[in-house]
């Protein structure tokens, strides 16, 4: 066995892409090294990618395929001369070699040859070759005068097999084919001489001979050291380093840089008045600097550049002193849109809305902050504690921001920077709070908003936004999602989760359609919400049985009643009331269902009391006895666990099909009416075993 | 020592790439928005020439990112330094390095990344892959691999690098205004001029012409005549596209000094984005057809 070493060496390869880089890499030689039948049972693989660097390196790999046996039937031993003959020379074995052997049909010729199995040296030139011309990056490109496409251009393939370089060369669709060799480079400035692969005996012998030139090229050893360095320089000033946050963006450190070394700068005191989060966004988004929080965890005026040079004092100096111009700058235009921006109005800048298209057919951005005028106050009496007119006047400011300077060069700060003018200018808390957070939740893993107003707002934009799509028939297909509109149907299913909210959302969908003047909200738009609860039920790890059978209703319209009933139902079946009301649910189901069957008609849940043995009466009194949807579903689940009993004591004391016609109609009429009054708690037909 | 001031780093880009064999031209005499429009770029990266390397100062005019001459680093008429290496060098990266060092800026001091910037240019239908590349945080050119200009595949691929001349300059003389850039390295007492000597008043002026007094009527007819003669040359039979092109950066400059005027809606833009690359391809065809018929003929 041996090990074997794949390193690309090219131009600086994105950031985003050397995660999914290196993975791919890894799973392709190793699936290709598989199908070959060289991967042993002790075989090992890993990928690693830096900005210059895309390798795997690979333990256990046999030497060589093992040999096999090729077995080829040949016609019946019966058949013409001619056609032996004809098959005799088609395996290219002396006839002598043949066997005759018995099978179902009949005694045939088989011919069986041994073949030796390829030397892995002599097959890894097409694994190479294979994986270089299929790789899936996001974007490739050309260069030169080659056909080959690759993320950036590709100047050396190194294979090292067992230690030795492996012969061969790669078609770049050029004039001279690129030779596969064994040297490697080192960081660009700290380390510009070659690097020799020859030798390289493990993984972590590969990773030493890069780092002895500067080149950390395994990903999480670069982000240990990015974090390690910023920790330590971090405390140094009594600050921390949020690893949350920092998680989100160190992909893209730890992809621009080979040699990390982190260096600590310092903003300005007249920046520090501005917002954290305009703040993090110039330091963190834009300038990929990692910010700190001081020991009362506000933000921190310290951050961190990670360079990507060795530590030398002088030139440190310089690098800081550029980033920190670059940072000067950056934050000056901010600052100048600050102050700029404050001196008009949130309000003032509503009608300049008039001039950005919301979507062409939908009208303008003004428009959109009216009608979120209306329907967020029309949402305001289903939210405990929301004043109506505060939620009109934040929906009516809530785009505002948009025709900013400050969001024009910020936009990822939409609302956000809203929020801070509204304050400015006087507006109540409830309302700043609920401008900034009306865009909220922006994905999965953004928390939905808390505030009453806010709530109403952010549910306003988003039933908006889906009445105004579908009403022009701009609806997700398949993977197609343009307008982000499953998003926003998530986001109003965990407001009004997450708030206990019982909203008629029926109801305020018509209004949000009457706001645009349609003269209906689509059809689709309730099913199509529905439909995501069902997903974002399923992915609470809901069953997909119990989340069909409360769902079963297709009018249903109050999202919170459906996510209770389905957690209620749930915990209903794992107890033993539940589990045995199934079992007694589906002996009902299923005698009435074959009995049916015969009958060739349904039977109706009606029953003459006067033919009832005890148990009889004692069920249907039970089952007239019911509670109905006003006692709530827990008492209903619960008044259903109590039948399970007398169901049981049914089919154990009782014969349904009696000698008399007329009782046994009666005892179907009783199991038909357990059916209706069940079917009315819940579809109990849509769960599973 | 090597000099800093504004047109000795023009001079040593120019002497820098000279040397490195290109052709070193003269600034193409119409406004455009960018050293790409210039005809040595978009058009000779389609062809004739199977190698064409060439190096020049583009003024730039973009009326939107006008400022009154108030913004320190916001202008609406900027100079760009061009490159064009076709087909791109194995070693494109070392030469860009190179040029760095030729203007005083020694990669070796600093901290220099490449960045992941596509670019793309959808007035001409032109994409490319490559970076932004940073000094010590700030963005000091752009670094492009041409793969399509008007829609039409490059082969060979050209390099194409874009520096920000007054961005650079600023970095390295270590100046936070534009307006303060020493232009010609003469002190002021022996009348030695600064950038804002030279510009301050034009930045005023257009800024003002830019965004308040164009008449929009004329630009819009400006744009529908030049679309139209474009249109024309590109139909003869024997079809002018030298001439076309220039019809085309026309419209291209009109189509911004609209958008400047805030007269382009948003849904409008992408039409007239779409119309403008509609005469760039037009032209770059022609360009690759009139070359067939030249030395076929």
């Amino acid at each position: 066995m041996a090990d074997l070493l794949v390193e690309l060496v090219g131009e600086e390869i994105p950031a985003r892409m050397q995660t999914m880089a290196a993975q791919h890499f890894a799973n392709a030689v190793q699936a290709a090294l598989d199908g070959l039948g060289v991967w042993t049972g002790e075989a090992t693989i890993n990928g690693l990618c830096g900005p210059r660097h895309l390798a795997i390196y690979a333990t256990g790999i046999a030497v060589a395929q093992p040999d096999r046996v090729i077995e080829k039937r040949g016609p019946r031993v019966d058949a013409p001369d001619a056609a032996i003959a004809g098959f005799v020379t088609s395996t290219g074995l002396p006839r002598e070699a043949l066997t005759e052997e018995d099978t179902p049909k009949g005694r045939f010729f088989f011919a069986r040859s041994h073949v030796a199995g390829a030397d892995t040296t002599a097959l890894l030139g097409d694994v190479v070759a294979d994986i270089l011309t299929q790789f899936p990056w996001p974007k490739s490109q050309r260069w030169g005068r080659g056909s080959f496409r690759w993320v950036r251009p590709l100047h050396r393939i190194n294979v090292v097999f067992d230690g030795q370089p492996l012969a061969g060369s790669f078609d770049l669709g050029d004039t001279q084919p690129m030779a596969f060799g064994a040297t490697s480079c080192g960081h660009y400035f700290e380390a510009p001489d070659d690097i020799s692969l020859v030798g390289v005996d493990s993984l972590d012998e590969f990773k030493r001979r890069l780092a002895s030139a500067h080149v950390i090229i395994d990903q999480s050893d670069r982000r240990t050291a990015i974090i390690d360095g910023a920790k330590a320089l971090a405390k140094d000033v009594g600050c921390t380093v949020d690893e949350t946050q920092l998680g989100t963006y160190i992909q893209d450190i730890a992809g621009l840089v080979e040699s990390p070394t982190a260096l600590l700068g310092q903003i300005e005191d007249r920046f520090m008045q501005l917002p954290p989060e305009l703040l993090q966004a110039t330091i963190a988004t834009h300038q990929k600097y990692i910010t700190l929080q001081d020991q009362s965890g506000a933000f921190s005026p310290y951050f961190i550049v990670i360079s990507n040079r060795q530590s030398d004092p002088a030139r440190d100096q310089v690098i800081m002193a550029g980033n920190q111009r670059v940072l000067r700058a950056r934050l000056a235009d901010a600052e100048f849109f600050w102050q700029q921006d404050k001196k008009t109005r949130l309000d003032a800048y509503v009608p300049q809305l008039k001039a950005v298209t919301f979507y062409e057919g939908l009208g303008d951005l003004q428009a959109k902050a009216v009608r979120l005028e209306k329907l967020s106050s029309a949402l305001a009496p289903y939210i405990d504690g929301c004043d109506g007119a505060d939620a009109a006047r934040a929906g009516y400011l809530a785009k505002a921001d948009l025709v900013t300077g400050m969001v024009g060069e910020f936009p990822e700060l939409q609302g956000i920077i809203g929020g801070y003018y509204a304050r400015h200018d006087g507006e109540p808390d409830s309302i700043a709070t609920a401008i900034a957070a009306h865009y909220r939740p922006q994905g999965p893993a953004d928390d939905v908003p808390h505030t009453p107003t806010a709530k109403a707002v952010a549910l306003a934009d988003k039933i908006d936004t889906l009445v105004g799509f579908f009403g022009i028939g701009a609806k997700p297909t398949g993977s197609k999602d343009p307008f982000a509109l499953r998003r926003a149907a998530l986001g109003v299913i965990r407001i009004i989760l997450d708030g206990k909210l019982s909203v008629p959302l029926q109801k305020l969908l018509d209004k949000a359609a009457e706001n645009y003047g349609f003269a209906a909200v689509d059809d689709d738009v309730l099913p199509f919400i529905r439909d995501r609860l069902r997903v974002y039920l399923r992915d609470q790890n809901m069953r997909h049985d119990i989340v069909a059978a409360v769902l079963a209703d297709a009018g249903g319209d109050d999202l919170r009643r459906m996510a209770d009933e389905t957690r209620s139902l749930a915990g209903f079946l794992e107890n033993g009331d539940g589990l045995g009301l199934i079992a007694g649910w589906r002996r009902v189901s299923s005698m009435l269902a074959a009995e049916e069957k015969k009958a060739k008609h349904a039977f109706a849940a009606t029953t003459d009391p006067a033919l009832f043995n005890d148990i009889e009466h004692a069920l249907h009194s039970a089952l007239t006895g019911l509670p109905d949807s006003d006692a709530g579903f827990a008492a209903q689940l619960a008044a259903l666990g109590d039948l399970r009993a007398l169901i049981n004591r049914f089919f154990d004391g009782i014969v349904v099909n009696d000698d008399d016609p007329a009782v046994r109609l009666n005892r179907l009429g009783l199991l038909a009416m357990i059916r209706e009054k069940m079917q009315l708690v819940a579809d109990f037909t849509k769960i599973e075993g | 020592m090597i000099r800093t001031d504004f047109q000795s780093i023009i001079l040593n880009l120019q002497s820098y790439w000279a040397q490195q064999g290109a052709v070193i031209l003269q600034p193409y005499d119409m406004e455009v928005g960018a050293g790409t429009f210039h005809p040595a770029t978009t058009l000779r990266a389609l062809g004739p020439d199977d190698v064409w390397r060439a190096a020049y100062v583009q003024p730039s005019r973009r009326p939107a990112d006008g400022r009154y001459g108030d913004n320190p680093n916001r202008l609406q008429h900027y100079y760009q330094f061009q490159v064009i290496f076709k087909p791109s060098p194995a070693e494109s990266q070392a030469l860009y390095l190179g040029s760095l060092k030729a203007i005083g800026l020694d990669p070796d001091a600093h901290d220099i990344r490449f960045v992941e910037d596509d670019w793309e240019s959808p007035t001409l239908g032109a994409w490319g892959l490559g970076w932004e590349v940073w000094c010590d945080g700030m963005e000091v050119s752009q670094f492009t691999y041409f793969q399509q200009v008007g829609g039409i595949e490059c082969h060979p691929v050209p390099l194409e690098l874009t520096y920000g001349l007054e961005r650079l300059a600023m970095f390295i003389q270590g100046v936070d205004n534009v307006y303060d850039l020493d232009w010609d390295g003469v002190p002021a007492s022996d009348g030695g001029k600064i950038y804002g000597d030279i510009f301050k008043r034009a930045e005023i002026e257009f800024s003002g012409w830019n965004f308040e007094h164009a008449d929009t009527d004329m630009l819009l007819q400006h744009f529908r005549d030049a679309e139209a003669e474009c249109g024309r040359l590109l139909g003869l039979d024997k079809a002018l596209a030298l001439p076309a092109y220039d019809q085309c950066m026309k419209a291209s400059h009109f189509f911004n000094m609209l958008d400047a005027r805030g007269v382009i809606s948003v849904t409008e833009r992408a039409a007239y984005i779409g119309r403008v690359r509609a005469l760039a391809r037009g032209c770059c065809e022609a360009w690759i057809g009139a070359d067939k018929a030249v030395s076929h003929g």
